[in-house]
């Protein structure tokens, strides 16, 4: 491990708790502490707390604030209200996918883009090269600490240590307040499938906050979580990750994120490509799979149709909820419903694979 | 980490016993540990194939990483630890017991001087490590 990786204010902890520390982004991030099954199953079982400091923070600021995040993105921000977030993509002329993000209404007049860690440099850069005089993009990545606390007990631990009410936060909303007795942003958000909250702080505030929710959440067996098990937790949800299930070659269409292409609001960068796509039909889309065979799917791996390479699996894993191999992959029209059938190459071995409906695990409360 | 002294080790991270014309295999104590969670193993060769030393006779995976099994020597396979396709978590539990995966009856015995003892395979750990 180098010591040029960025530490976030948690790395200490990290470090005491044992945890697996790997260059992410580079960041130093924990890759797991007691092991990506045990902690993926403490997050589905009851909760888990997850360090996503390395995220990047991009600031929209100014009278026509508004007007530039609705260019930007291709979800629908007038529909906000302040307080409340979107999960959306941000396209290309090309619309190939710069970024998926969210974007948080604190007003206006001001935005917040919460977007990849790989990412960062180059949406600032992008975000920039939009820039209006009425509205001023600002890279804030350096002035946030973030943490995910995810599961069905997130609520009445995080509770105990804010003012915020959170038994009247809706999914994707947002407030300020008071945690562990220092300022915070909390929103109803996550990246699990599971009720939970993620909390911005200042990096100073960072290190109390844990703490208190490690404290705090000793009863209900709160333990740290890795990047392994967030990652086996958006699989299992089919929530896409950048660089894997999305690229710049990748439209949001083909990677089902249609819901959040809003094609009747005013102009936005990639909309003519998707308004044609979208009227022309898609020719391959991304698709949830469970491999049949015995084996693992693993990102970039062939997936084949009568023999010959037809697509290309893009997340895959052992789904630690299911016990079964699962995975995200595109495949050519006719592919796309739930009972056809495929081939996976998995390192030269064809290994049968089924197309399911998603999620691969919902949730019982 | 625990490293009997008993068994010989490769620059793989595997280990192997070696009773009389047999030899059993298995993946060290440090390479289940930096693997992590095991969910699969499998691509096994069949109970009597001819395998040669450095053959790819098997994949393991954990929930993040593939991993070659290579064979450490060249011989018959005489049996295949077939409690392992349904509870590969052996592996992680008890990588010198119930975790391991094959046997060879050894065809060249000129090979198992290429085996690393457990000296020399601690060493080798710490070259890696630093």
């Amino acid at each position: 491990m180098t010591d040029t990786l960025k530490r976030t204010p948690f790395y200490e902890f990290h470090v005491g708790a044992g945890g697996r520390l790997v260059d992410f982004a580079g960041f130093s991030m924990p890759l797991q502490f007691e092991g990506i099954g045990k902690e993926h199953r403490a997050v589905r079982e009851s909760v888990g707390l997850c360090d996503v400091s390395h995220m990047g923070e991009v600031e929209i600021r100014g009278p026509e604030a508004l007007a530039l995040t609705q260019r930007l993105i291709t979800n629908d921000a007038a529909r906000l209200v302040d307080g409340q977030a979107l999960y959306t993509p941000m396209c290309l002329p090309s619309g190939g996918i710069v970024d998926d993000v969210l974007v948080y209404r604190y007003g206006e007049d001001r935005f917040l883009f919460v977007v990849n860690a790989a990412n960062a440099a180059k949406d600032a850069a992008w975000m920039l090269e939009h820039q209006t005089p009425g509205a001023q993009v600002i890279d804030r990545s350096e002035e946030f600490g973030q943490l995910a606390l995810q599961g069905r007990h997130a609520q009445t631990i995080l509770q105990q240590i804010t003012d915020i009410d959170l038994t009247d936060m809706a999914f994707y909303h947002f407030a300020e307040g008071s945690v562990a007795g220092v300022p915070a942003m909390v929103s109803r958000t996550g990246y699990t499938g599971e009720d939970g909250f993620e909390i911005y702080m200042g990096p100073d505030a960072g290190p109390p906050i844990w703490e208190a929710l490690m404290d705090r959440g000793a009863s209900r067996d709160l333990v740290p979580i890795g990047l392994g098990a967030r990652d086996t937790l958006r699989l299992e949800m089919k929530m896409a990750l950048y660089g894997n299930d999305i690229t710049e070659d990748t439209t949001p269409l083909e990677a089902t994120l249609g819901w959040v292409v809003k094609l009747d609001k005013d102009d936005f960068i990639g909309r003519d490509v998707l308004a044609a796509q979208k009227e022309q039909g898609l020719t391959r889309r991304l698709v949830a799979f469970e491999l049949t065979d015995k084996g693992v799917p693993r990102h970039g791996y062939p997936v084949l149709i009568d023999g010959e390479v037809a697509g290309e699996v893009t997340s895959g894993a052992m789904s630690p909820s299911l016990g079964k191999p699962i995975g995200l992959a595109y495949v050519p029209k006719g592919y796309w419903k739930p009972g056809r059938t495929f081939q996976v190459d998995v390192r030269g071995k064809h290994k049968n694979a089924v197309v399911v409906k998603p999620p691969f695990y919902q949730r019982d409360y | 980490m625990e490293f009997p002294p008993e068994l010989k080790y490769t620059d793989d991270h595997e280990w192997v016993l070696i009773e009389g014309d047999v030899a059993t295999l298995g993946v060290t104590d440090h390479a289940q540990d930096a693997l992590g969670d095991i969910v699969y193993l499998g691509d096994l060769p069949e109970v009597g194939d001819e395998v040669s030393a450095k053959d790819v006779i098997g994949v393991i995976e954990s929930v993040k990483a593939t991993s070659d099994i290579y064979s450490p020597l060249s011989g018959e396979i005489v049996e295949t630890n077939e409690t392992l396709e349904d509870a590969p978590e052996q592996v992680n539990e008890s990588p010198y017991g119930d975790g391991w995966i094959l046997k060879i009856r050894i065809a060249d015995e000129g090979e198992l001087s290429e085996l690393l003892d457990v000296a020399a395979y601690e060493a080798l750990l710490e070259d890696e490590a630093s």
